[in-house]
């Protein structure tokens, strides 16, 4: 069992965990992931490696309430523990000195580029960071993610924070205003990664996005998490999760997450934890 | 205790097909007691022993057959036992009549004597009485760890823990038990035999870690390092789905054979949403291929309620390389046999889904190297086949973590490790490997073969 040693409620819908799995923060890296499952019955879930760590061996999580399984993990409380606890999953991110970079956290999307955020300014890039959501109340981590920046910019699509409008446009006008960008990641649902990757692609910035593909095992056995990259069909668990986004097709992706759109609605319609036991719906 | 001269094995007690079709128990009920005797009676007891060489474990089959006769089912399991540590699990999925049963003397007027049958009967005789734990050597202090839980590591494991071997088995899933548990259907095989195998092996002292990536925590030369292991043994198996490379195979209702199955077997889909995994299956499903993955695939699909299955198989009916007792079950249940024929293109609405698959019908040609005839495209052949749902079961090849994470580990172009047939050993000192990961999808008992093989030598090198 892993368990629960800190539990923070960002936003309502957002909340925050820290778990103590020495194993995996011993070893994992920025770019990471885990997949966990909550009990006997649970569906594994993956969710990206927010922070970690080694000394205190912990991992810290963000996720966002969507469907049966995240809502019934927002209901857990520091104390509670997790079945199972599996990772560190996937390729770790390529952290090199590109010079300089734009990292981009759109939504949920800041928890995953933080670290990434962090191993890049480590690694001497000059380092731009932009965080985005749909209102300030989804916004979470803004000081600790402007911590690891030497420019940092905040947006919303209602202008309730920061500047008004989506992290693309944030990231237009830093391309204009410096001339020169090297390297950009861009992290939050698809819709914001392609139009990010739409963007950069006629500077020719190299530009990578990490896909939230749904998984089973997350070890590349069962090729659910088919994505197409240029030619090629790769296993975003075992492959990614980061690829270039200039070669992924994110209408695909986009159509392969509505999958189980009927059945989600099902899980959460019915209530399988019991019908209003552990309070998810 | 007469000899049985009926050139007919007794018939397994099974299911109703119509019943079955919709439920996920057990298939077949296996024997009674006299039916077991009935069916024992048959042997011959031949001195040459010649079903025991088809057994890649030598199983002393007349000798265990003759205990039953006497009704002497614990001398019966005794003897299976001593080669072979899976009785209850190979008794029901040994391809038998390409093994044991193949050489079989009662075969050549008639059919075999029903050794899987008898095998599995007294395997489960045993489990009703209670299973002793069986006796280990004095602890030795060397430690090994096993690398995958599939049958070649469960067998590792249990012979080296016997040896007084202090053994460890990392598993990448949240259960053990490899293909056994994510693969293989309830109905086919029950879970709860292979747990208790599992149970069994706990009770001598193995440990058993579940959601343990070896190559994401450590990596083998971390566990013969930093974490004290003397030996290691891989047992990965052939987790790698692959697909066609036909277009249209990323499309919404596509799944390979691994998704299909470790969503309803491992996470048990087919009791959703009292568990949260889900599985959508259609209306017309089409699996490609034809070996007992895609046998699985057709069954569990009609279980999980499709109208219509269709196995679309390349070669003809007497190439499929399924086992030929599941081929029968899914023929019965109502499955659909679409041979000699084979999707060019899957095609998809705007919506991302399956809607049908462009197929062509093929003839036999010349035989190629594997022996047999050659299947070859009918020119002008082509048909539109509507279709909602493809599962895709053409084979499965090595998951590369656990080679391209190891120094020094040598594999073969198709990315399987390579290790001695003789002693399972690798290019890697005190690194054995055995089961799918060496040979390619294989058998079950082929996986527990190389597993003993391995702990043969592992034990021989924890002596000096
Ligand atoms: C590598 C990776 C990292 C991720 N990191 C984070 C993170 O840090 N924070 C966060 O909030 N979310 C993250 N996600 C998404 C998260 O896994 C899904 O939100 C979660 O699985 C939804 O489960 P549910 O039962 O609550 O909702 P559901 O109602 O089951 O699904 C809601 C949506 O989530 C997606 N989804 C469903 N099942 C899965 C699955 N098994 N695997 C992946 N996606 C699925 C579907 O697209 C669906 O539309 C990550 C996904 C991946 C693949
Ligand atoms: C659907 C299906 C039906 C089959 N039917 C039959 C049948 O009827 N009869 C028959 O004889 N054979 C059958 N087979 C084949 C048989 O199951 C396999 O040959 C056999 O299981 C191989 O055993 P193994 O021990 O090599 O590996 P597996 O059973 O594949 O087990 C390997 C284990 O290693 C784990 N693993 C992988 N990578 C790692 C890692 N990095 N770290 C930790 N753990 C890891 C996996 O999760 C898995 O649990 C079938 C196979 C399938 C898929
Ligand atoms: S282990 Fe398999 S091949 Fe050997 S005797 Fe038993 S059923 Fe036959
Ligand atoms: S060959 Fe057949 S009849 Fe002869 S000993 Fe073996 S099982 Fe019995
Ligand atoms: S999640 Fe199964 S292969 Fe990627």
């Amino acid at each position: 069992m892993y368990k629960i040693l800190k539990k923070e409620v960002l936003s309502p819908t957002l909340k925050l965990f820290e778990i103590d799995a020495p194993k995996v923060a011993k070893k994992c890296q920025a770019g990471q992931f885990i997949i966990l499952r909550i009990d006997e019955k649970g569906e594994r879930i993956p969710l990206t490696i927010a922070d970690f760590n080694r000394e205190k061996g912990t991992i810290t999580l963000i996720f966002a309430e969507v469907g049966k399984t995240t809502k019934q993990l927002g209901q857990m409380e520091a104390g509670d523990a997790l079945l199972d606890f599996v990772g560190p999953l996937g390729r770790p991110s390529e952290i090199e000195k590109y010079g300089r970079v734009v990292c981009i956290g759109a939504g949920v999307g800041i928890a995953p580029v933080f670290p990434i955020t962090r191993a890049l300014k480590e690694a001497g890039n000059e380092v731009i960071g932009i965080a985005g959501a749909r209102n300030k109340e989804l916004l979470f981590w803004t000081d600790e993610f402007k911590a690891q920046c030497d420019e940092f910019h905040i947006c919303t699509d209602d202008g309730s924070a920061g500047e008004k409008g989506f992290v693309s446009d944030v990231l237009k006008k830093i391309i204009e205003e410096k001339g020169k960008v090297d390297y950009v990641i861009s992290i939050g649902p698809i819709p914001a990664m392609k139009v990010c990757a739409e963007l950069t692609k006629p500077y020719g910035i190299k530009t990578f996005v990490s896909l939230n593909s749904i998984m089973v095992d997350g070890t590349g056995m069962c090729g659910a998490c088919r994505v197409t990259v240029g030619d090629e069909t790769k296993f975003a668990c075992v492959d990614g999760p980061e690829f270039d986004g200039h070669l992924v097709d994110f209408n695909e992706q986009m159509r392969r997450a509505q999958i189980f759109k009927d059945e989600e609605q099902r899980a959460l319609a019915a209530g399988s934890c019991g019908g209003g036991g552990c309070g998810c719906h | 205790m007469s000899l049985n001269n009926s050139p007919k094995k007794n018939e397994m007690p099974c299911q109703d097909p119509k019943v079955r079709a919709k439920n996920f128990d057990e298939v077949a009920l296996g024997y009674t007691e006299e039916q077991a005797i009935d069916e024992a009676n048959r042997c011959l007891g031949c001195k040459k022993e010649p079903c025991r060489e088809g057994c890649p474990v030598q199983v002393p089959i007349p000798q265990f057959i003759a205990k039953i006769k006497e009704s002497d089912f614990a001398g019966a399991i005794a003897t299976i036992k001593d080669k072979n540590a899976l009785p209850a699990v190979c008794g029901r999925v040994c391809p038998q009549e390409a093994q044991c049963e193949k050489y079989c003397v009662r075969g050549k007027k008639g059919e075999p004597v029903g050794i899987g049958r008898l095998e599995r009967f007294v395997a489960d005789w045993e489990r009703a009485q209670g299973v002793k734990p069986v006796e280990c050597a004095p602890p030795t202090g060397k430690k090994v760890a096993v690398v995958g839980s599939g049958p070649a590591g469960l067998t590792v494991a249990a012979d080296c823990a016997q040896a007084g071997h202090e053994v460890t088995i990392f598993e990448a899933l949240h259960v053990p038990g490899g293909v056994l548990m994510y693969g293989i259907p309830e109905f086919r095989l029950p879970k709860a035999i292979v747990q208790a195998e599992i149970e069994n092996l706990k009770k001598i002292g193995v440990k058993v870690e579940v959601d343990s990536v070896i190559g994401a925590i450590d990596t083998v030369d971390e566990l013969l390092e930093n974490e004290g292991f003397d030996a290691v043994f891989i047992g990965t198996g052939a987790g790698l789905p692959y697909f066609l490379g036909i277009p249209g195979e990323n499309l919404n209702g596509v799944y390979s054979a691994n998704e299909f199955l470790t969503r309803t077997n491992l996470m048990k889909a087919y009791l959703f949403p009292e568990y949260d995994t889900p599985i959508k299956v259609g209306k017309k499903v089409a699996v490609l291929g034809g070996g007992n993955v895609a046998m699985d695939c057709a069954r569990t699909a009609l279980r999980l309620g499709a109208e219509e299955v269709h196995i679309v198989y390349r070669r003809s009916m007497e190439e499929l390389p399924a086992r030929i007792e599941e081929v029968h079950h899914a023929e019965e249940e109502g499955v659909i046999f679409d041979i000699l024929t084979n999707p060019t293109e899957i095609i998809g609405n705007d919506d991302n889904w399956v809607t049908g698959m462009t197929c062509l019908k093929y003839e036999l040609g010349e035989p190629d190297e594997s022996g047999r005839r050659k299947p070859v495209a009918i020119e002008g052949s082509d048909f539109h086949m509507p279709i909602d749902t493809v599962v895709v079961a053409i084979g499965q090849g090595p998951n590369p973590l656990v080679p391209r994470t190891t120094k020094g580990l040598e594999t073969n172009r198709k990315g399987n490790i390579v290790a001695s047939e003789e002693t399972g050993a690798t290019s890697k000192p005190r690194v054995y490997a055995g089961g799918d990961v060496v040979t390619g999808a294989a058998t079950v008992i082929k996986a527990m073969g190389a597993g003993r093989v391995a702990a043969t030598n592992i034990c021989e090198l924890l002596k000096k």
